[in-house]
């Protein structure tokens, strides 16, 4: 299959052409995978360094890292909140997206419209808005960092969306549904119990991915004094670079495994719905 | 919730006639959320951009903006967004045109594609970070450059500047553009130079005749994309550069950090302003060019 799909491709490209081009893309793949790679391997290098001119590698700053109250509460408080982002995007976005493919066909462009508005208005711009709404959010829910997920949900909308929406799209929801209704079901088990078992893999998705932007996330939580993970290394950065670069890289790895993992398994998802809808 | 009854009539959807209301409040909770937390602040900004300080309408913050601060900074975030859009959009279209090359179902690419999207998401402290691990005063490519007797910095530590700016942004860019970019190299179908070749073209010829010109909305576009996406970006650079407004976003969080209780509280919701309505006319271009782009893509 492969080789076949390849051979039609390049079906006419002389040998030599071929040659040279795949002399070229190793060049391409190279210098810019060290472009890549350069950083993520200095974040190591810088972590493990000791003291002193020729002194030895140490992990000092990794064992460190419990030594601040305020990183380890901050990471607390980031994961706190990503998994409260996580929960509310759901109950928010599933089954008012399932709602609207029911029975509101009209509405579906306009919640798609919300949803994916985020991408256009900058955090930055939401965050001079936001401001004097979160006035009103500490009067109502006390001055916790927590209450940073009303808006963190509204920064994963758009790809929360667009991963539960490639769910739904895979799976035939009005033909379920009915079904399930004329069963004597109710709407609550229509979308508990048939719908959503069977866009689990989406939902996983969409939960992922808000994880990964929660615990990257810094603008809003800095600009509305807040602290979270991110606020707190930007401020660690200038006391103990090497912890502070530590928690960086760690970080940012669990966002990679993260979204790696989920790369994988959308792609994978996404080749089978294409080969049962072909 | 809704009596069975409703079942019955569902191939109609949308004339419910008077049960409209009763669909209607499945969407309640997420309009009201997304009123609350999404629409009002985008309000707030634009009405209070044109409110003055106690109330009413006043054109005084706009013309806040028509001062020379505002547009050095506003300028230098043209320049550092359009730079490292430029870079991002070249070096990320010769990457994209490498990976096209490649079998399209091999592995290799998928995990370049996945890698793509991890780095295109890539950015904030974390990044500055890692940059400084790099070419900071101690980073390790400095103190090799050094001990080699090169001083990348023997004319002032750029970094923390403009050209630094330029140069980590351009760390996400190229992602972005390998990303956004690579379905219409996809697109250019193997024929089409065997066609051009057989009317007797060179491969310059193609490149020029054939090639650029479907590639060209999709590129602009593309560069559109990763300007909006440098021109908004904040974290990278408060966290890469410490002091002063030398960019828009770091003069809006500044004008936010100062403004409660300041004589100019709608300083920031100006200056934003101005930012949505740059995004907005980039982004605007951007969706018109993707469209004229789409033409080749079927």
């Amino acid at each position: 299959m492969a080789e076949v799909a390849t051979r039609q491709r390049h079906h006419g490209v002389n040998a030599r052409r071929r040659r040279r081009l795949d002399v070229w893309r190793r060049v391409v793949f190279v210098v810019l995978g060290l472009f890549f790679l350069t950083p993520l391997y200095a974040m190591a290098e810088f972590t493990t360094r000791g003291n002193g001119e020729n002194a030895p590698r140490t992990l000092d700053a990794w064992r460190q890292i419990v030594e601040y109250p305020e990183l380890t509460g901050a990471i607390l408080t980031s994961l706190e909140l990503a998994a409260i982002t996580s929960v509310v995007m759901l109950l928010l976005l599933v089954p008012t997206m399932i709602w609207v493919r029911l029975r509101l066909p009209r509405m579906r462009r306009v919640v798609e419209y919300i949803c994916l508005l985020p991408l256009t208005i900058p955090a930055l711009v939401l965050v001079v808005g936001l401001a004097p709404i979160y006035l009103w959010v500490t009067y109502f829910f006390g001055d916790s960092p927590l209450t940073l997920a009303f808006a963190y949900v509204v920064l994963v909308l758009p790809y929360a969306y667009r991963a539960i929406d490639s769910g739904l799209e895979a799976i035939d929801v009005p033909t379920m549904s009915e079904a399930a209704r004329s069963l004597g079901a109710g709407w609550p088990t229509v979308m508990w119990r048939v719908v959503v078992p069977n866009i689990r893999p989406a939902i996983l998705n969409a939960s992922l991915l808000s994880v990964a932007l929660v615990m990257g996330e810094f603008t809003i939580a800095q600009l509305l004094n807040y602290q979270n993970l991110q606020v707190a290394i930007n401020l660690l950065g200038r006391a103990n670079a090497g912890v502070s670069i530590a928690v960086a890289l760690a970080s940012l790895l669990l966002a990679f495994a993260l979204l790696l993992v989920l790369s994988f398994v959308g792609g994978g998802r996404g080749a089978r719905s294409a080969v049962e809808k072909g | 919730m809704v009596d069975i009854d409703i079942a019955v009539t569902d191939d109609r959807p949308g004339r419910g006639g008077r049960r409209l209301p009763v669909h209607w409040i499945g969407v309640v909770p997420f309009l009201a959320y997304t009123a609350i937390f999404l629409i009002l602040p985008t309000v707030i900004v634009v009405v209070g951009a044109f409110a003055g300080n106690g109330g009413g309408f006043s054109t005084e913050n706009i013309r806040q903006l028509f001062t020379d601060v505002v547009w050095i900074g506003f300028w230098h975030s043209v320049v550092v967004s359009g730079a490292s859009a430029l870079i991002g959009a070249a070096v990320g279209a010769v990457l994209a045109y490498a990976v096209a090359t490649g079998r399209p179902d091999s592995r290799f690419r998928r995990v370049v594609m996945s890698v793509c999207g991890v780095l295109a998401q890539f950015g904030g402290v974390t990044l500055a970070f890692a940059f400084i691990a790099t070419i900071g005063g101690a980073g390790f490519i400095t103190v090799w450059l050094q001990q080699h007797g090169i001083d990348i910095y023997a004319n002032g530590v750029w970094l923390y500047d403009l050209p630094g700016l330029v140069l980590v942004y351009a760390y996400f860019q190229i992602p972005l553009m390998v990303l956004v970019f690579l379905p219409s190299v996809d697109g250019l179908r193997p024929q089409w130079r065997e066609a051009a070749e057989s009317l007797g073209s060179t491969t310059a010829g193609y490149w020029r005749m054939v090639a650029a010109p479907v590639l060209a909305p999709a590129f602009l576009g593309s560069l559109l994309l990763l300007f909006a996406n440098a021109f908004s970006a904040y974290a990278t650079v408060a966290a890469l550069i410490n002091q002063g407004g030398t960019v828009l976003p770091l003069q809006i969080g500044n004008a936010i950090s100062s403004e409660v209780g300041s004589a100019s509280a709608n300083y920031a919701k100006a200056l934003a302003l101005l930012m949505i309505l740059v995004v907005a006319v980039v982004m605007t271009s951007y969706a018109l060019l993707q469209r004229r782009a789409a033409r080749w893509l079927r």
